[in-house]
């Protein structure tokens, strides 16, 4: 991406510069080992050629930092598989100078949850408790509600969100963090809408049209009958979205 | 200063008109002066209502324009002298609505009217908006029925967000609930919202439930708001609500089906 424009007496821009959004897979690296990398990409891209096959790819090292990598012959192997490396994030320093010389830019690292995820896998036995910790150290202060959320009415918090009243249907409230409904439930209610997977909903009588928890989303036909019309607690538990009883 | 009241739904076909003939005339019989205006800018109804069709020489958006005074729009109903209508202009269309214009026109009828009746139209549009902006407060009428409940929803959602109350951070507008079209035997069957369910929904102050009544029709065609007649179940239900609303403590009627004695069962059905 370069960006040296180079001024111009030609009357009619040549160019105009706008800021656009991609989706692009990322591979999460948990190993070294360019051999078992290769290995298994393969047998991924076998799976689903057209899928892969010239597809663009971001090279997350966040799980490397303390493991010695040869960036210059893994690039190489996955163009040889015949994906295109386009950047890196994560990864140390000495890692970011190898993309340097490879041409590869350096991305900023999304945020500590993108972290947490990877080690998972690692440490099965951690606590699920555990893991959400970095994440929810940010919520900002919650926001209290005392009148009804009417039938086309938004609210967006981005901390914390408490109603003590109720959510009318066609109604959305919509928190970075967790919403507590001390009322009835008939609209929407969305929870950690900016990725947080730690964040729940609490109300005390469940008749939503859809709940959802960081993007992972239930609307009102799929819910169980045994959790309607009563109070619940909703959440993620490795991206299910649980509705308990409490 | 003069109360302003919106009479309002969202749902068309409620009884929004027939409620604030109603209303405005008990208010006006009370000894209240009150004045009642037709926000249905193309769709001119209340004056129909109110039996004065004949008598509308000017109408709110010539006032509005500035093409008569609002003493030359206002028409004087003939039943009771503490009653004016302000009709709407039945050939222009809610465009002619500006806000600076009804507020002018409501300032001006706050000085020397001690309740001003706005008869909504339906929608949520630029015509519905106008009746409410500048209410202090609103009686929702709503059938018991599922679209009528959530079509209030939504009108009560506008009501506290953008009214010019809410938009001062006053006090917000007193909002208070009218069930009109209740029929209690269907309500037993299972095919209609008893009242029970529709406070559930809306939580709201229930202000009062009008029956399902042949007296409305019939009071309409006539040009003589319900409340009225006297004998009908509907002028009476109206009656209470306008006690109700002036602060009597009166226990709600309607809400339970009739216990028809011998008699009623011999002669009245």
């Amino acid at each position: 991406m370069s960006t040296d424009s180079q001024p111009t007496s030609a009357s009619s821009p040549a160019f105009e510069f706008k800021s656009g959004v991609i989706t692009i897979p990322v591979l999460n690296l948990f190993s070294a080992d360019i051999n078992v990398i290769t290995h298994q990409l393969r047998e991924k891209i076998k799976q689903a050629p057209e899928f892969f096959t010239n597809s663009s790819l971001l090279l997350d090292l966040s799980a490397l930092q303390d493991q010695d990598l040869n960036l210059s012959l893994l690039v190489d192997a996955i163009r040889n598989s015949g994906m295109r490396p386009i950047g890196v994030r994560g990864g140390t320093a000495d890692q970011h100078q190898d993309a340097k010389g490879l041409m590869l830019p350096i991305m900023a690292t999304q945020n500590s949850t993108a972290s947490t995820k990877q080690e998972a896998p690692v440490r099965a036995e951690a606590p699920k408790q555990e893991t959400p910790g970095p994440a929810a150290s940010t919520t900002t202060a919650s926001t209290i509600i005392n009148q009804p959320i009417r039938s086309g009415q938004r609210v967006y918090v981005k901390g914390d969100l408490i109603v003590i009243a109720q959510v009318s249907a066609g109604a959305e409230v919509i928190a970075e963090g967790n919403i507590h409904i001390y009322g009835t439930l008939r609209g929407r209610a969305l929870a950690g809408v900016q990725g947080d997977e730690s964040a729940q909903i609490f109300c005390s009588d469940l008749q939503a049209e859809l709940v959802s928890v960081a993007g992972t989303y239930r609307i009102s036909e799929d819910l169980d009958e045994s959790k309607r019309n009563t109070p619940v607690q909703i959440y993620l538990n490795n991206q299910a979205l649980i509705i308990k009883n409490i | 200063m003069a109360r302003i009241i919106v009479v309002t739904s969202g749902k068309g076909g409620v009884g929004k008109t027939t409620t604030s003939a109603a209303i405005a005339m008990g208010l006006a019989k009370k000894g209240h002066k009150t004045a009642v205006i037709d926000f249905d800018v193309g769709l001119r109804n209340l004056d129909l209502i109110l039996g004065c069709e004949r008598r509308v020489v000017y109408d709110f958006v010539n006032v509005i324009n500035d093409e008569a005074t609002l003493n030359q729009a206002l028409i004087k109903d003939k039943r009771c002298n503490q009653l004016y209508i302000l009709p709407a202009s039945q050939t222009r269309d809610k465009d002619a609505l500006t806000k600076e214009g009804v507020g002018k026109v409501l300032e001006e009828l706050s000085k020397t009217f001690k309740y001003v009746v706005c008869d909504s139209p339906a929608g949520i549009e630029r015509g519905a908006n106008l009746a409410m902006y500048f209410a202090d407060d609103a009686f929702v009428v709503t059938n018991p029925e599922v679209s009528s409940v959530r079509d209030s929803d939504r009108m009560l959602g506008i009501l506290s967000s953008k009214s010019k109350r809410a938009e001062l951070g006053e006090e917000p507008i007193k909002e208070y609930l009218l069930l009109s079209r209740y029929d209690p035997k269907r309500v037993k069957l299972g095919a209609m919202l008893s009242v029970e369910d529709v406070q559930d929904i809306l939580s709201l102050h229930l202000l009062g439930v009008i029956p399902e009544s042949q007296s409305v029709l019939s009071a309409s065609n006539a040009g003589e708001p319900v409340i009225l007649d006297e004998k009908s179940d509907a002028g009476q239900a109206y009656s209470d609500i306008v006690d109700r609303y002036l602060g009597e403590d009166k226990p709600h009627r309607f809400v339970d089906e009739e216990k028809k004695g011998l008699f009623g069962r011999l002669f009245r059905s």
